[in-house]
């Protein structure tokens, strides 16, 4: 059999039950009744304490909501959501209030071990068994709607970083998180974010001041649990003048055959000088191997260069969800700011992704550069989706754009949607792609060599997505890499 | 009539619903042309004119471009006749068999029919349509995306136009030149369609060109259907001149059998709003396609190209080069999808957009776009914009050449690069020329 | 002595074409031994069909590695068991260095063959002996796979990689091709470095120049899917001579 069709029969046996992390933690849950409306929005808001501004934001949002219409031009298709046959908001039920991380429920501990992401401060500071010189990681981890634990909040808060749960933020910084949600991703934005704009339940907040430079990464583990739960998050982070930060997202869900909602907003602001990196790693259950279940994938991530001179880099690895519906995008409005999309799109099964980016120029002399890799095996499709646009102001613009994607077998699709609007005649453009198959005498060059066919794949996938892969911090780039060999197993191996 | 005119909101809609009822009864065609006529503006008034929400009509909106629906031209008389003698001067001399449509009518009077090649015949759409032949031959059927809104509303509105048909076999060596004139100096409508049936292994070189008076905002409407044989070889160039007031919108729909070889290039410089788009379905195994065109576009003009390729058989090849010099307060705008079907596996598949800005207020949009299905391909497609090259500029200038002169040369060389692709030197001399005259115009 | 391969009346087609026509070879460990012939004689399709590329179909014939049906074997295990190809046009690999490509190769065989694997500064160590050996610039081995090398980098990496894999059986395709005088030296040294009692060699050539610096013990005249004539390293000279003109009829 032709190497190349050997691989294609070995995807298409795939068992995408192979998700590692579709286990459901047992714990007892404290959710709002099924379905929407304003008092479902009042409910979340008054779970949360929060101040009377904000469920005014909230309640505004929802009925803004209740005039749209969901957006039908990505090449995903989806059975209609019904959006009363939801839950809005689930809790693990805590036993009492916490005083330590000690006290968080242990079965959501477990899960977190499971999933390789470090809770326990002292574990990490221990450094058991860690290599000399590694990096530390703070991490905020969300369970379904809220965030159950956020380490090392001391050491970021002595640095001048405040890292916590939005909901946190919303009681201990009303001011800071009034003056900044909603400024990049207005409350109306489209439909998914408006949704979530009235519902959202926690996520994080970042906050670096002037000046520092976060001393560690930042990173939010999210985890959808319960059955039937939507997840809302939202996520705000200010970089101020000159500061910069780094952080990491990672998401996974439990396997089931219903399909799940997850419409998050993610906010970025980048002051004078200032930089943010914000990096992604999303395996949320892509479904079965027939496209049963699988996560509804609709995010909003945007990143506003406000100051000079500010930048803001987008890495995303993106291999789950039954749905992927994403576009992080950045505005440079200061001069000389400059925004970077790196992403990995890989689907397989019955996955159907439809992602890419927006530059949007405004400032002068503003740079982008967009390198996306997409892999379609299976049946899934796979499509990249980007603008890239010049204002009249925004003179000196650069673009550089590649997009390449790669094709597993003759059952799945892969296209390219780029769109390049230039209104300023300094504005410098330009856009490559390619779309091709592995080569078969790439293969047997390999496989003469002594790789098995599905090492010769992952070899050739690797290289394929090294440009990307090196914009992710180490240990992500090291976990992005085995993601990606799960991904296409059978393929890859 | 019985369009729902509840979807006709604009000026322009509901003039074209008064210019349908009004020229209806006078247009040619028996009753089952009539019925289809009647059908497609029912169509056609479902949706209305095409506008920025419809994808493939995104950078030009015609609910906003079209402001008004002008009356059909009537066909033509001695006055308009006189006046289409000089049609296609752009290229004469080039001893191309011209044949000359005058107000959307063939008009055989005007037109070079001696010593026809053997295996080639020229007919009048008109004629044809009043013995009942369809309004698009069935080859085309699916070229075109469902309820394409520019051929449906041509359908309901053509008045004529030329039908060619070259036998199998048949190599007509001399290039036959469709010269497309509106005269006149009353705003008018003009839909044509024309139709040309390669036979297989058949060769052909089709010219065409399309004019009008300066400074009137008449509106034309050109279909033309390319049914490409197998092992048939067709060279197309389309030069569209209009008047600076005109809306132009031509569709081209090219169905390519097996191991035929198909080229085109679209060449424009006149115009208010032109619209170009094309489809074009490569049907047949082994087939060589190669589309290209070039906009030179000034003041407020408005130019889009839109090009639909399909593979949709193993081992095609395609190139596509489209450019756009745009100065003053002009826009130009590229859509090109290259859509490669589950069957078309070994596709060999290349497109390449670059846009040209030489002003403040130009503005420049392009989409190219891929949409693969099968596995085994070869396909990519790149994209630039920009303004000039400083550096290459300062070269020039270094050597002597005055900056207006370094920019012309620079201008030319990137549209060089599509001309040269024409076949016929004369063609490429013409092209030439007419592309000097309009740099000289610039600096004027 | 002890024939390290042998070939049986090997037949194979390649889309339905029979390209290989009765083919019969035995290669005693130690020996080198040249296939020379004319343009289509079958020269390429032999070192794939060793090799194992997908689309050759084997419609006759056997060929035993070290008494082992080498047709029961995946490509993967052949070149485990130690069959090395070195490619008349080694593929490019965007993204994957080079020194990456050949710890990948090392350690798959080595895990075949039940050998652990070698450990990232063993393996360092041993593939900059090797590459001062060859000539090899060490920056070389960070760069992309045999991407934007030139012709001669090229054929050093093969000859780097066979020396680093060991085989027991090389089979050098063409090896000559796209090579000036002074590249060509450089490759046939490594190759000569190669050369032990436990090793046998096929050099794939059309040309003779190329085994004044490989000699062969053995040199074959393959035509039209067959070996027509063998003799001593002079039957290459003879060749040079009289040129492949007198087999073309012969093998018809």
């Amino acid at each position: 059999m032709a190497a190349v069709q050997e691989t294609i029969e070995q995807v298409r046996r795939i068992d995408v039950e192979q998700y590692k992390y579709g286990f459901v933690t047992d714990v007892e849950s404290d959710k709002a009744p099924k379905g929407l409306s304003e008092d479902i929005v009042r409910f979340i808001s008054q779970k949360k304490n929060e101040p009377e501004w904000m469920l005014e934001w909230r309640l505004e949002a929802y009925r803004r909501w209740l005039t749209m219409r969901e957006p039908d031009w990505a090449r995903v298709n989806y059975p209609k959501i019904d959006y009363q046959d939801l839950y809005y908001y689930a809790a693990p039920k805590k036993k009492k209030e916490l005083a330590s991380l000690d006290e968080v429920d242990p079965e959501i501990l477990k899960t977190y071990e499971k999933l390789g992401i470090p809770l326990r401060e002292q574990e990490l500071l221990a450094g058991v068994v860690r290599p000399e010189g590694e990096r530390r990681i703070a991490v905020d981890a969300v369970f379904d709607s809220v965030s159950v634990a956020t380490t090392f909040q001391k050491e970021l808060k002595d640095a001048g970083v405040i890292f916590m749960p939005i909901s946190e933020a919303l009681r201990e910084y009303p001011e800071l998180v009034r003056k900044y949600l909603g400024s990049v991703v207005p409350a109306s934005d489209n439909y998914f974010a408006t949704l979530n704009s009235a519902v959202f339940s926690d996520g994080s907040f970042v906050y670096v001041p002037e000046g520092v430079r976060c001393p560690m990464e930042l990173s939010t583990y999210f985890r959808i649990n319960e059955k039937n739960t939507g997840q809302f998050e939202r996520t705000l982070i200010i970089a101020d003048k000159g500061a910069y930060v780094s952080y990491l997202e990672g998401c996974t869900a439990p396997q089931r055959d219903e399909n799940q909602l997850h419409a998050a907003v993610v906010e970025l602001v980048a002051m004078d000088d200032a930089e943010i990196k914000y990096s992604t790693v999303q395996n949320w259950y892509p479904g079965n191997a027939e496209g049963v279940g699988g996560i509804y994938n609709f995010v909003t991530k945007r990143g506003d260069c406000r100051g000079d001179n500010s930048k803001i880099s987008w890495t995303q690895v993106e291999t789950g969800s039954a749905i992927t519906w994403k576009y992080p995008s950045c505005i440079l409005r200061g001069d000389n700011s400059s925004g970077e999309f790196y992403s990995i799109a890989i689907s397989n099964g019955h996955q159907q992704v439809d992602s890419g980016t927006k530059m949007i120029h405004l400032g002068k002399n503003t740079s982008s550069r967009i390198v996306s890799k997409g892999i379609s095996a299976g049946r899934s499709q796979n499509t990249y989706r980007g603008l890239v646009s010049a204002h009249r102001k925004a003179k000196g613009a650069r673009n550089f754009t590649a997009c390449d994607s790669l094709l597993i077998g003759d059952q799945c699709g892969a296209h390219t949607v780029p769109y390049m609007e230039a209104k300023n005649p300094t504005a410098v453009f330009e856009h490559e792609a390619t779309t091709s198959k592995i080569s078969e005498d790439v293969l047997f060059y390999c496989v003469q060599r002594g790789l098995s066919q599905e090492e010769a794949v992952g070899l050739v996938v690797n290289g394929f997505v090294k440009d990307v892969l090196q914009q992710l911090p180490m240990e992500f780039a090291v976990e992005a890499q085995k993601l990606i060999s799960i991904s296409l197993e059978g393929s890859v191996g | 009539m019985n369009a729902p005119v509840a979807a006709l909101k604009t000026e322009a809609e509901q003039g074209l619903a008064t210019a349908f009822a009004a020229a209806a009864p006078g247009l040619p065609g028996g009753a089952a042309v009539a019925a289809a006529r009647a059908a497609a503006f029912d169509a056609f008034a479902q949706a209305g004119l095409p506008h920025r929400r419809l994808e493939a009509w995104k950078y030009t909106d015609l609910r906003r471009l079209m402001r008004d629906a002008k009356p059909l031209a009537p066909p033509p008389e001695a006055a308009a006749k006189a006046e289409a003698a000089t049609a296609g001067a752009v290229i004469a001399g080039l001893g191309f068999r011209r044949l000359v449509v005058v107000d959307g009518v063939f008009a055989p009077d005007l037109s070079d029919l001696a010593d026809l090649e053997p295996g080639l015949a020229i007919a009048s759409l008109a004629d044809q349509l009043a013995a009942d032949a369809p309004l698009l031959p069935a080859a085309f059927a699916d070229v075109l995306p469902a309820a394409e809104p520019a051929v449906t509303l041509n359908g309901a509105l053509v008045r004529g136009g030329v039908v060619l048909t070259v036998a199998p076999g048949a190599v007509v060596a001399r290039p036959l030149h469709l010269a497309f004139i509106t005269t006149g100096t009353a705003p008018v409508a003009v839909y044509s369609r024309s139709l040309l049936t390669l036979g297989a292994g058949a060769k052909l070189s089709l010219i065409e060109t399309h004019e009008g008076p300066e400074g009137v905002d008449y509106q034309v409407s050109a279909v033309l259907g390319l049914d490409v044989g197998d092992g048939a070889s067709l060279d197309h160039v389309k030069i569209t001149r209009e008047g600076s007031a005109a809306l132009h919108v031509a569709s081209l729909i090219a169905s390519v059998g097996a191991a035929a070889t198909l080229t085109t290039c679209g060449f424009t410089l006149g115009g208010a709003v032109v619209r170009n788009q094309a489809f074009v379905r490569l049907k047949g195994a082994g087939t060589n396609a190669t589309l290209s065109g070039v906009s030179l576009l000034a003041g407020r003009q408005h130019a889009d190209a839109t090009l639909m390729l399909t593979h949709a058989a193993p081992g095609s090849t395609s190139r596509e080069v489209f450019k756009a010099v745009v100065d003053g307060a002009a826009r130009a705008a590229f859509q090109g999808k290259i859509a490669v079907e589950q069957a078309a596996q070994q596709t060999d598949a290349r497109m390449m957009a670059r846009a040209l800005l030489l002003s403040e207020e130009a503005e420049a949009y392009s989409k190219p776009e891929l949409e693969i299905f099968a596995d085994d391909v070869q396909c990519g497609h790149g994209a630039t914009t920009g303004t000039l090259d400083d550096q290459l500029k300062f070269y020039l200038m270094a050597r002597g050449i005055p900056a207006k002169e370094a920019e012309a040369l620079l201008i030319q060389a990137f549209v060089g690069e599509v001309i040269d692709g024409i076949a016929q030197e004369g063609l490429r001399e013409a092209l030439t020329a007419a592309t000097v005259a309009w740099l000289e115009a610039r600096d004027a | 002595m002890t024939a390290l391969l042998e070939i049986r009346d090997l037949k194979a087609e390649v889309a339905g074409r029979q390209i290989l026509n009765g083919l019969s070879l035995t290669v005693n460990k130690g020996e080198i031994h040249a296939i020379m012939g004319p343009n289509g004689a079958g020269k390429s399709t032999l070192s794939y069909v060793l090799a194992g590329k997908p689309g050759y179909e084997i419609t006759g014939g056997e060929v035993l590695l070290n008494g082992e049906d080498l047709f029961a074997m995946a490509a993967d295990e052949r070149a485990a068991k130690g069959l090395f190809l070195a490619f008349q046009y080694p593929l490019e690999i965007p993204g994957v260095a080079t020194l990456t490509f050949l710890r990948a190769a090392l350690n798959a065989q080595r895990r075949k063959r039940g050998e652990e694997e070698l450990s990232s500064p063993d393996l360092m160590k041993r593939v900059r002996e090797l590459s001062k050996k060859l000539g090899i610039d060490p920056d070389m081995l960070r760069r992309p796979l045999n991407v934007g090398f030139s012709g001669g980098e090229k054929k050093r990496n093969e000859t780097l990689q066979m020396a680093l894999l060991e085989p027991l059986l090389c089979v050098l395709d063409e090896t000559d091709s796209g090579l000036d005088i002074d590249a060509l030296k450089v490759v046939a040294n490594g190759v000569n470095q190669l050369r032990a009692p436990e090793r046998g060699m096929i050099v794939i050539t059309h040309y003779q120049r190329l085994l004044d610096y490989i000699v062969p013990d053995v040199v074959h005249v393959l035509a039209a899917g067959r070996i027509v004539e063998t003799g001593g390293k002079d039957l290459a000279l003879q060749l040079e001579a009289t040129g492949y003109a007198q087999y073309q009829g012969e093998a018809a």
